[in-house]
């Protein structure tokens, strides 16, 4: 049977096992839209906002490690899926995002929603595509789903001019057996010799640390590392964005490393012998000044992408490989080798983290203290939120000091259950992220944490929350001021609040809640607090938006000193230096 | 330290901007640029010359490679290469640029009482030095091709 570029695409993405679209119909997109309606396979979720299709798919990836799809009209329909197509570019989540174009002879002529999309993305995606013959439609999605989802994944955009989608002409459908580029060869196993170098190193480590990241979790690696440390005993860091590859409640975990990382973690990094980096990148959010960074320690990095590798920090060992295959390789040979591991060494080393957790750790059980101040703080209600949900929710949230508090107090046990912008720190992306997930797993509780300032951001998907009847948890941290900034403006501005507050002017977030058919509940007391939690939560189908007014001169510690800080010089309190 | 990039990428649209785009995105200049089809036509080679340390002209090779329309990158100022450039000038009748350009394999094109046209090649050092020399007076066009090159020996790039 003959089929149209409309089909033709559903029928490929059909064919690539896609269960959802995100998208926003428009001009350029129509004749796509009429071959949705007429097929099963897939179901469209109607966004309020383009941005918000790109973060649902997005969000479904995350927490499914399957490639998430949208489809937006060409010219303002594409422009506002950018944001989202950059927030999953520096994260490297796996995204096909189809945008409408206008009819190809109409290109460059600055028609009506026209907007060169190929150029626009450009920077921000893995690869593109622009449809020049409808039968090369399918060929072009396996392609891009190829290319998004192997070696290091990242978005790619397919624009299709309406021309090359006309319902009046009709192409064969076919399938290709298996993909191969001549210029892309994505699968790369890590080099023996490099492993058994690696290998030597590690084992003679007294100062080990594993620093991990989230291509431990792109990768599927987390079992792989948890098997690594039942040997090293080392302690472990993760990232932001690795939260969840090594198990929060294990004992040799330190918690997050970095700007705000906890204070174990940092000294840990900064007086380690070997620093054991995996699936992570050295971001400048982790070095603090990279000449200044661990200056005793070699480096293991394992990575798929060379050019993370001695980007920022040199390399002593560089493996060049998927994190899995690496780490199982590493784990044989490590299993081989005749090298003893210094125990004392490693045990004294892990007393001496023990001793920094103990002097400035994070304090887990603040939501215990009998002292109630008459505010609520913010690490409280994530503590409460913990034990509310068992720990066991997919989280996702925005940006912020919100943020910094659930990667710091939520607990993260399993990997794809923490899901957040971390590279390119987009507010807005929480609560249709969320929408993503809970598509995804509609028997499982998410949570989306947020604050007052982000969620207005992309506030309008309330409504899409109803439309599919994706009853997500929202609690608000609401502080009444954009809180990073504040903190920023507090610590190195004087305490002068340029643009960081808007108090006079907020919306009453449990009647905006109402209005679009959700559950808006209040909390201003801590003695409310558990109380609400346990309630929402006890609302299995409903969309409930817990709004919860909290401290707002909280700041986000321990916070490394910049500029010309190591990590080992942290705030660790107000006005406090480690 | 002045570099030559050579690079293999798929003759297909929008392949030479996702290269040039890059040099920008990463915060790297591009000094010059010469590109077109080789072999079959299915692939381009560019030639692609900048100024960085080892660390920087790694990590563009690096970052280059991952396009995914680029079969090969090499840097060939790593090793042996031969470089070369072509320019081609047009001035008012001028016997010191005459003589400058003959002295750097000079071929005359065009010749009439106003204009004389002329092309030359050399190592693009050479062609620096060249243009120094001609100054401003008499002067009216200079295109540049920009550098190309291969490695020395048996050492080739290939798909």
């Amino acid at each position: 049977m003959k089929l149209s570029g409309g089909d033709l695409l559903m029928r490929a993405l059909k064919d690539e096992g896609v269960k959802f679209i995100f998208g926003y119909p428009g001009g350029a997109a129509l004749h796509i839209y009429d071959s949705i309606f007429k097929q099963n396979a897939c179901e469209h979720i109607l966004v309020r906002h383009e941005q918000g299709a790109t973060h649902a798919a997005d969000g479904y990836s995350r927490a499914t490690g399957k490639p998430g799809v949208a489809l937006v009209t060409s010219g303002p329909g594409a422009t506002n899926a950018i944001t989202g197509i950059a927030t999953a570019y520096m994260d490297s989540i796996p995204l096909v995002v189809i945008s409408g174009q206008v009819q190809s002879h109409l290109i460059g002529t600055d028609s009506f929603q026209e907007t060169d999309m190929i150029g626009i993305s450009r920077p921000i995606v893995k690869h593109s595509f622009i449809v020049k013959n409808t039968q090369e439609i399918p060929r072009i999605i396996q392609e891009a789903f190829y290319i998004a989802t192997t070696g290091r994944p990242g978005p790619v955009v397919i624009d299709i001019p309406k021309d090359k989608t006309d319902p009046s002409k009709l192409y064969e459908y076919k399938r290709a057996k298996e993909i191969f580029l001549r210029s892309y060869q994505p699968r790369v196993l890590p080099h023996p010799g490099q492993i058994k170098k690696a290998c030597k190193k590690i084992l003679s480590a007294e100062r080990p640390v594993i620093y991990a990241g989230g291509g431990v979790i792109l990768g599927n690696a987390h079992k792989e590392l948890i098997a690594l440390n039942k040997i090293l005993k080392a302690p472990v860091t993760n990232t932001l964005m690795g939260l969840g590859a090594y198990p929060a409640k294990d004992k040799y975990f330190m918690g997050m490393l970095g700007m705000h990382g906890t204070y174990q973690a940092n000294m840990a990094m900064h007086n380690a012998d070997v620093i054991i980096a995996i699936g992570a990148r050295f971001d400048d959010r982790i070095t603090n000044t990279p000449s200044m960074f661990a200056p005793d320690a070699k480096i293991v990095h394992i990575d798929v992408d060379p050019a993370s590798i001695s980007k920022i920090i040199n390399a002593d060992i560089p493996i060049v490989g998927q994190v899995k295959e690496s780490l199982l390789a590493l784990i044989k040979e490590i299993k081989r080798s005749k090298i003893k591991i210094d125990s004392e060494a490693v045990d004294n080393w892990n007393m001496q983290i023990s001793q920094w957790r103990a002097k400035h750790g994070l304090d887990h059980d603040l939501y215990l203290s009998k002292i109630k101040s008459s505010m609520i703080a913010p690490q409280v209600v994530v503590q409460e939120l913990y034990h509310a949900t068992q720990g066991n929710a997919f989280v996702t949230s925005d940006v912020g000091q919100h943020q910094m508090f659930v990667a710091q107090y939520y607990h993260f046990n399993k990997p794809r259950r923490w899901i957040n912008s971390g590279g390119l720190g987009t507010m807005g992306f929480g609560l249709p992220a969320a929408m993503g997930v809970k598509l995804a797993f509609p028997k499982q509780e998410v949570v989306c944490v947020t604050g007052e300032g982000s969620i207005q951001m992309c506030i309008q998907e309330l409504s899409t929350c109803l439309q599919y009847n994706l009853p997500i948890k929202i609690i608000n941290i609401n502080n009444e001021a954009l809180g990073m900034v504040r903190q920023w403006q507090d610590m190195n501005y004087g305490g002068r609040h340029s643009a960081s507050t808007y108090s006079d002017s907020l919306p009453d977030f449990v009647k905006l809640a109402q209005s679009y058919g959700h559950v808006g509940m209040k909390v201003t007391q801590q003695s409310q607090l558990k109380k609400t939690l346990d309630k929402a939560f006890a609302m299995k189908d409903r969309l409930v938006f817990i709004d919860v007014y909290v401290d707002p001169n909280e700041h986000v510690y321990p916070m490394l000193v910049s500029p010309n800080g190591s990590m080992k010089d942290m705030w660790i309190k107000k006005n406090t230096k480690a | 330290m002045k570099r030559i990039i050579s690079i293999l990428i798929e003759n297909k649209p929008g392949a030479l901007a996702r290269v040039v785009g890059l040099f920008h995105q990463r915060g790297y200049n591009i000094e010059t640029l010469n590109v077109g089809p080789v072999f079959d036509g299915t692939y381009s080679r560019m030639s692609v010359t900048t100024r960085g340390s080892e660390n920087d002209v790694e990590q563009i090779t690096k970052q280059i490679n991952k396009i995914i329309d680029v079969i090969k990158v090499s840097d060939l100022t790593e090793g042996d290469h031969h470089e070369y450039e072509f320019i081609m000038i047009k001035f008012r009748q001028s016997e010191k640029i005459q003589k400058i350009l003959k002295g750097l394999n000079g071929k005359i094109h065009e010749k009439n009482k106003d204009v004389m046209v002329m092309s030359a090649w050399g190592p693009s050092g050479d062609i620096d030095i060249a243009i120094k020399a001609i100054g401003k007076a008499n002067l009216l066009e200079i295109a540049r091709s920009g550098s190309i090159g291969l490695h020395e020996g048996e050492k080739i790039l290939k798909i």
